[in-house]
């Protein structure tokens, strides 16, 4: 009996191989962009893991300094024999060959298992590791860090990008540093031991996740793309639902003769089941494949992404990981389910005497319209209140999800009131039946127009938040790098000769003093600047006091980024402790865009007073000639690479800011390239049920051809009112990613500028797509043999 | 006996309230013997025919076929009643469209375990298929179609075959070739058929007539 059955129901598919090849593709095509994606987290993840497991973050506490950056070791020893399990760790970076290298020393003897030398490919003995020992670094950095140290250097790939592992001991000599950054702590602590506060007073204890940052920001990005490709799959999932649902209605008949002649209806359910099983395991490999072919694409882009926006390294090469093609085949397998699930409902509560004859497959028709309408507004009141009330990212994009999914729903309710409308003010008895035919076909298609408003509706979205960060960003760029050229000494006393040198000859100079400390309880950078016409006149802010500038001047006030702000929950006028004992209102906040770390600034004159042994090795300096100073300071004795014009710099950054994007723009041709296949196939699919409706049109006077031309009509008016729709859609899709999510994601709000000519560009490309695809079937129906059309007025039929 | 109808009842709802269609059906039938059910439209007829093969549930009484009590029986059971003792016949043919008219044929017999290509190519040919074997059901014509459904039927060596109005789709020269066709068949299968029609002269040609008028027999 299985065989039979099974025989029965793979026969539709080989008859309908076209309905058969749109269902492999729809859902091959649903997991190639969920699985491209996640083979594009999976890859990044494994790189943080790696970076993760050097650095000792993620997975322990560990004490670090309330302020500053250093322990002293007299704190350590302290904690040790108060019993404390804590392993020391001292990191910092260093310049070699035109780069930066992470440094980052541990202690092997005392580390906790997983961390330190754990990650390395080939662990060394304890013995070979500590005194002069050796040095384990990335490839990257490697060959470099070869010509900067007198350690022997070992190549190991197990080490996180940019990054140096050693003994703490040839750490603290290469950095020329004697304190210590951090200390991890054991997970398991004896009893009884003094108490953080009594024994080291001046560090904090930070959980396991809290530490680390990298994974922490950049999780966001991946959430941005995580989302990206699950609309993706949904599109997906829209064609394969329409397919499926469409296959059950035709194969209604074939269910009831089945059941007449001896089938259970268990039986039944269980073979189309494991017929469905079949197409996801043959779809779903098809997908995984696919989804690597993408991930191999876009992976340098997404390297770059994140270099550009958080300055995680991760590789650029895309290895075949486990988790992520089960996981494909696991969505594949999740995504027929649901997209069957309906129709096998539909099968189980049929009546064996049910109406054998076959419908269009609807979503939009009387009671159910109206049921997805309320739907609708269910979905679009949660996306109000999750949007507007909401906090965390999470929410947030659930938020956009009830949004986008509210909106598809109350597509075919919308369409149907405007061609109502149009039907009602058409003139003559042709533009008539036109209109209520296409009114007629609404059903038919809600699912594919549903792919395309979404598709449209993420297009707009996503490129109205790139477009906008863009403008900003160069806006921010313009007032960041105002100065004319950026000067870097080898050292203090070079640095000091050179501002001599330039004081006569420049307008303005702008010494840059930094440190990375802690302030608001987070890793932050603390910046002394020369407060001058150049930061008057060139730095913005979202908010100050009426004389921020001055007040920095006059060493009275602070200014922050937008990051530490939001962060800390701080806004203007509250205070900032900058060091022990230095409290300072907030005079300012600054947009920092693209810069994950907090930032702080005070005046010059302050800077020195708190840590009087930095000096200034870099400089802005405003010139009226460009080329002139620099040729003055070649003749000083400066090389060529330590004197930058910063126009370089800005063309620099906004060309890694364009490639960052690369990735977003690419998902969004797919996923419009998905709605235009979806309409394809609904529009090929539905052609056999468009005869019997047709057919009374041709009788009556209207030729073959001009059928064909109607249906064309048809797909691009149902196409461009979509688009139409779509628009506002992508603008409060945009407005959510910006001034929600973005804050949520990356700690700062962006204005959100508006494209017309794109939109209507994206319009154009969407009704095309549309076009394109009713191209072939109205093609086909204008080539109707008569015979099939007289086939509908027969009794035989 | 093959068959014993009990008291059968049953009615539907309707928009103005519950209507009954069959109001307490007795009747038998024995292995072999044909008998035609006769009726005006919405007597019964149909239900009754539904009601014996399993395809609808009875609102009281009982329906015996070898000894089993059909009215009681699970949708498997049903099922199972359908595949291997009972066939049915329908006005609109019911073939599988997306198969073959030889896999159509075939079709019963295989959900059964009892296919035999000779029976099914003897039956092909005693129903004039033979050139039709390698085409589709849409490639036919409705008398040729219903031979195929008849041939299914008979593949399957059911002990009861019901037919409703099997050639009610068909024109009158058609229909009274395919009727010869599937008495003759049946009666060389010896198997037992009920068959709903409108047409007196067909039913004549049954063994027994029993006319069904609102919802009793008579």
């Amino acid at each position: 009996m299985n065989a039979a059955g099974l025989s029965a129901l793979w026969s539709h598919w080989w008859r309908n191989k076209l309905q058969l090849a749109t269902l492999l593709a729809g859902l091959a095509l649903a997991t190639a962009l969920w699985s491209g994606v996640q083979a594009i987290n999976s890859e990044a993840r494994a790189s943080y893991d790696a970076a993760a497991a050097v650095l000792g973050e993620g997975r322990f506490d560990q004490l670090v300094p309330a302020s500053g950056d250093a322990i002293a070791l007299e704190t350590y020893v302290a904690l040790r024999r108060a019993g404390w399990q804590v392993s020391p760790v001292v990191e910092g970076e260093i310049g070699v060959g035109g780069t930066r290298a992470r440094i980052v020393g541990v202690d092997p003897l005392t580390a906790p298992g997983g961390s330190g030398t754990s990650v390395l490919t080939a662990p060394p003995e304890p013995q070979d590791f500590l005194g002069d020992g050796v040095i384990f670094a990335h490839p990257s950095v490697a060959e470099a860090l070869t010509a900067r140290v007198t350690q022997q250097v070992i190549t190991d790939p197990g080490v996180a990008p940019d990054t140096a592992l050693m003994d703490i001991g040839v750490a603290g000599q290469i950095l020329d540093r004697s304190s210590l950054s951090r200390l991890i702590v054991w997970p398991e602590q004896p009893l009884g031991r003094g108490t953080l506060s009594e024994i080291a007073p001046e560090l904090v204890r930070q959980g396991a996740q809290e530490g680390a940052e990298v994974g922490r920001l950049t999780d966001s990005f991946h959430l941005n793309l995580t989302a990206f490709g699950l609309l993706s799959f949904v599109v997906g999932l829209f064609i394969v639902h329409g397919t499926i649902g469409l296959a059950f209605e035709q194969r209604r008949g074939m269910v009831r003769t089945l059941r007449a002649l001896g089938v259970p209806l268990n039986r039944l359910i269980a073979l189309i089941a494991l017929e469905m099983a079949g197409f996801a395991i043959v779809a779903g490999g098809i997908g995984v494949l696919m989804g690597y072919v993408i991930a191999a694409a876009l992976l340098p882009d997404v390297a770059a992404t994140l270099e550009g926006l958080y300055g995680a390294q991760i590789s650029g090469a895309l290895q075949l990981r486990p988790d992520w093609w089960l996981t494909g085949l696991g969505i594949a397998f999740a995504g027929t389910l649901i997209a069957a699930s309906g129709a096998l409902w539909r099968i189980a509560k049929m009546p064996l005497l049910a109406s054998a004859g076959a419908r269009a497959w609807s979503v939009a028709s009387g009671r159910t319209r109206n049921l997805l309408g309320l739907s609708a507004v269910v979905f679009l009141a949660t996306a109000a209140v999750l949007i507007a009330a909401g906090q965390g990212l999470l929410v947030a994009f659930a938020g956009l999800g009830a949004l986008l999914f509210g909106a598809a729903l109350a597509l075919p309710a919308l369409l149907d009131r405007a061609l109502a409308i149009a039907e009602r003010v058409a003139k003559g008895v042709r533009a008539q039946w036109f209109w209520s035919d296409t009114r007629q076909q609404v059903p038919g298609l809600s699912l594919a127009l549903m792919a395309l408003l979404l598709a449209a509706a993420a297009n707009i979205g996503v490129s109205t938040m790139v477009s906008s960060f863009r403008l900003t960003f160069v806006d921010f760029l313009d007032q960041r790098l105002a100065s004319d050229l950026y000067i870097q000494a080898e050292d203090a006393e070079q640095a000091a000769r050179v501002e001599g040198f330039l004081e006569p000859r420049t307008s303005e100079i702008m010494p840059l003093l930094f440190v990375d400390t802690r302030l608001a309880a987070g890793s932050a950078e603390l910046y002394g600047v020369r407060v001058g016409a150049t930061y008057r006149e060139n730095w913005g802010f979202l908010a100050s006091t009426d004389a921020a500038w001055e007040q920095v001047a006059a060493g009275d006030a602070v200014v922050i980024n937008e990051q530490m702000a939001r962060r800390a929950g701080l806004w203007v006028n509250d205070e900032l402790t900058i060091a022990p004992e230095v409290h300072l209102p907030i005079a300012g906040v600054f947009g920092d865009y693209g810069n994950p770390i907090g930032q702080a600034v005070i005046s010059e004159a302050l800077f020195l007073k708190l840590y009087p042994d930095i000096r200034p090795t870099r400089f802005g300096i405003r010139v009226a000639d460009k080329d002139a100073a620099r040729g003055a300071l070649r003749d000083f004795g400066l090389n060529e690479p330590q004197i930058i014009d910063q126009q370089v710099i800005k063309d620099f950054s906004i060309g890694v800011f364009e490639r960052t994007f690369t990735v977003t723009a690419a998902l969004n041709i797919l996923t419009l390239s998905v709605a235009g296949f979806a309409i394809l196939t609904s529009l090929l699919t539905l052609a056999a049920i468009r005869v019997p409706q047709l057919a009374p049109a041709w009788a009556m006077g209207l030729t073959r051809a001009d059928l064909g031309k109607l249906e064309l009509l048809r797909a691009v008016i149902l196409a461009a009112l979509t688009m139409v729709l779509a628009i506002p859609l992508g603008l409060v899709l945009a407005w959510v990613l910006l001034a929600v999510v973005n804050v949520e994601a990356f700690g700062w709000r962006l204005p959100m500028f508006v494209f017309p000519l794109d939109y209507a560009t994206l319009a154009g490309l969407g009704v095309l797509a549309a076009a394109l695809a009713a191209l072939w079937p109205a093609r086909r129906l204008a080539r109707t043999p008569p015979a099939d059309l007289l086939k509908v007025f027969s009794n035989e039929r | 006996m093959l068959l014993e109808v009990k008291n059968l009842t049953k009615s539907y709802a309707g928009p103005d309230g519950t209507v009954p269609v069959l109001r307490g059906v007795d009747l038998t039938l024995e292995a072999g013997e044909t008998l035609a059910l006769t009726g005006e439209s919405g007597s019964g007829k149909s239900t009754l025919l539904h009601l014996v093969g399993g395809l609808d549930y009875a609102d009281t009484g009982e329906i015996w076929m070898n000894g089993r009590d059909v009215a009681r029986l699970d949708d498997a059971g049903r099922a199972e009643l359908r595949r291997t003792k009972v066939g049915v016949i329908f006005q609109q043919f019911n073939l599988i469209p997306s198969m073959t008219v030889a896999a159509n044929i075939a079709f019963h017999a295989r959900l059964s375990d009892q296919n035999d290509a000779a029976r099914e190519a003897d039956l092909a040919h005693g129903l004039g298929l033979s050139e039709q074997l390698h085409k589709y059901p849409e490639q036919l014509s409705g008398g040729q179609q219903q031979r195929v459904a008849i041939a299914r039927t008979l593949a399957a060596r059911p002990a009861l075959i019901l037919a409703d109005e099997p050639t009610g789709n068909l024109d009158e020269g058609t229909a009274a070739e395919v009727i010869d066709q599937m008495l003759a068949l049946v009666a060389e299968a010896g198997s037992a058929l009920m068959m709903v029609t409108h047409s007196m002269a067909l039913a004549a040609r049954m063994g027994r007539q029993l006319h069904l008028s609102q919802g009793q027999l008579t």
